[in-house]
């Protein structure tokens, strides 16, 4: 395919998808920012009034940062490993596989709808908390850095998790059991430094623990782990993701016989 | 001049063990109108999954229009147009909106998809249901959308497979003059059908498949005249029960 067709046909993907998205708005992009909201009012207002400053910020300003970034990692991992297993489920995944565009294109078309769907909720969550907290950013690129790379990174992973699935149960398992319990215990209502050394040694094998310290950097300006630490993770495990979901693609798992 | 398809000698056998095709081998002349007859579980479907690139073949080798499936891939897939057995659209998306999404995927811009779909839909009857949601469709109607859709990118090879299956009877003679044009125009055409005086009535060129065997690929007219005018019919049930017979 030339170049210029490359393009239709990710435009084609990407445009179908932010139709869909916007069409049903009530279920993809409103709970995001309901959940949030009552996280803002629950922890930040009530209980985080009552609590010490964390690196002379209030807690309502400390757990902004995390809060979007809970929100884009769901978000763009949840749209991904619907809208594919869906496809495969409904076999509509079969009108881009008969058709000349090249796998690269294909999983670039899912992943961007899951970063269109990420930073959009993302958006809207910083909106929202401007109703609680002023907002503070100390470092622009470090912020936008992490937040694309982010949303990139659980797209495609949750491409990966779409291409295993066999059943709408295999959607549900991981983002269930392993992508909540790691971003509740990701750092983002608390710093490790609060921590005893024995839990703050088992939070760091927790990759969302630097992703969202490298997120909240850009905002507040510190962070528990290194930044460098942060983005060579983020870049490596989405280096990984995109490796392991070309290989699938080009052996159809779980969508070719 | 090149075969429209050439498969030799191909086999699948699929994950669950199961041989669906055990060698086949099938040339179809550019501009035939040809029918892919069998029974049940014959092997018919898998033969069009691999010439479309849906299922990967276990061995044997594949060309259509003389570029192969293991070296020119993607040419091979801009060169033709599939309606599947089974409906495999999105229930919830608007008819004119599958008609130009698959057009995008083969790199046509939206505003002329839409242009390009507008006779393709009226001939076909859908165009006072463009923008209905595809599951509001009838039977038939789901049909011909994927018709609609398998043509969009204007391809040179059409393989329907069993498209008259719940189909009305007036509606399937739409259906029978509509791909008798598109075939007339230079459109080569493969068709599975249970419907044998379908086949008999529209393809020049049959093939028969049987336990993922050829069992006969013939022309229409010489094998009509080799069996005394008989009809396909006859025919057709003395070969699947033949063929039967030798492998129980
Ligand atoms: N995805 C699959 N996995 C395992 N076996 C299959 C699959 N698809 C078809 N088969 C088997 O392959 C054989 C040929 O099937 P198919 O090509 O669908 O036949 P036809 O279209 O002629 O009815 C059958 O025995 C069928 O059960
Ligand atoms: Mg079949």
């Amino acid at each position: 395919m030339s170049p210029a067709k490359i393009w239709i046909s990710y435009y084609t993907m990407l445009r179908k998808e932010f139709v869909r998205m916007v069409r049903i708005w009530s279920q993809t992009l409103l709970p995001p920012v309901v959940t949030t909201g009552l996280y803002f009012i629950v922890f930040g207002s009530f209980i985080g009034s009552q609590l010490q400053a964390i690196h002379g910020f209030s807690y309502m300003q400390f757990i902004v940062p995390g809060l979007i970034m809970m929100s884009v990692i769901t978000s763009s991992y949840m749209n991904t490993v619907s809208t594919f297993y869906f496809a495969k489920w409904q076999r509509n995944l079969d009108e881009v596989l008969v058709s000349p565009t090249p796998d690269w294109v294909v999983i670039a078309g899912y992943v961007s709808g899951g970063v269109m769907r990420g930073l959009l909720v993302g958006t809207l969550v910083l909106i929202v908390s401007l109703f609680f907290t002023h907002l503070i950013i100390y470092n622009i690129a470090v912020l936008l850095c992490a937040v694309v790379l982010t949303s990139v990174m659980f797209s495609l992973a949750g491409l990966v998790n779409g291409i295993f699935a066999k059943g709408f149960d295999g959607i549900s398992i991981v983002p269930t059991f392993v992508l909540t319990p790691l971003t509740y215990l990701g750092g983002i209502f608390y710093s490790i430094d609060q921590f005893p050394p024995f839990w703050r040694a088992v939070s760091l094998f927790n990759p969302i623990l630097y992703i969202v310290n490298a997120f909240r950097y850009g905002f507040l300006g510190f962070s528990d782990v290194s930044i460098a630490t942060s983005f060579t993770l983020l870049i490596g495990i989405t280096l990984v993701l995109a490796v392991t979901a070309l290989v699938l693609f080009k052996r159809g798992t779980g969508f070719k016989n | 001049m090149t075969n429209a398809v050439s498969i030799k000698n191909l086999r699948k056998t699929y994950k669950t063990g199961v041989e669906a095709l055990k060698g086949v081998d099938l040339e179809i002349a550019e501009g035939d109108f040809f029918a892919l007859l069998g029974p049940n579980g014959a092997g018919k479907s898998t033969i069009i999954s691999i010439l479309t690139s849906l299922t990967t073949k276990s061995s044997g080798e594949v060309k259509i229009f003389g570029n192969s499936l293991d070296t020119d891939r993607d040419k091979t897939k801009t060169y033709i147009g599939v309606v599947p057995q089974e409906f495999n659209f999105n229930i919830f998306e608007k008819v004119i909106d599958i008609i130009t999404v698959q057009a995008g995927y083969y790199g046509i811009p939206r505003a002329q998809a839409i242009k390009d779909a507008e006779p393709i839909l009226k001939e076909l009857g859908l165009w006072e249901k463009k923008d209905s949601p595809s599951q509001q469709l009838s039977g038939g109607m789901k049909r011909r959308l994927m018709i609609a859709r398998a043509l969009i990118h204007k391809p040179k090879l059409l393989i329907l497979d069993e498209p008259t299956a719940g189909v009305d009877i007036e509606m399937r003679r739409g259906m029978w003059d509509f791909l008798r044009r598109m075939n007339a125009e230079g459109t080569t055409i493969i068709l599975t059908t249970h419907y044998l005086e379908e086949a008999e009535e529209l393809c020049r060129t049959v093939a028969i498949i049987n336990k993922g065997e050829v069992k006969l690929h013939e022309t229409m007219h010489k094998l009509l005249e080799a069996n005394g005018k008989e009809k396909l019919e006859n025919i057709y049930v003395d070969i699947i029960q033949d063929s039967n017979n030798k492998t129980i």
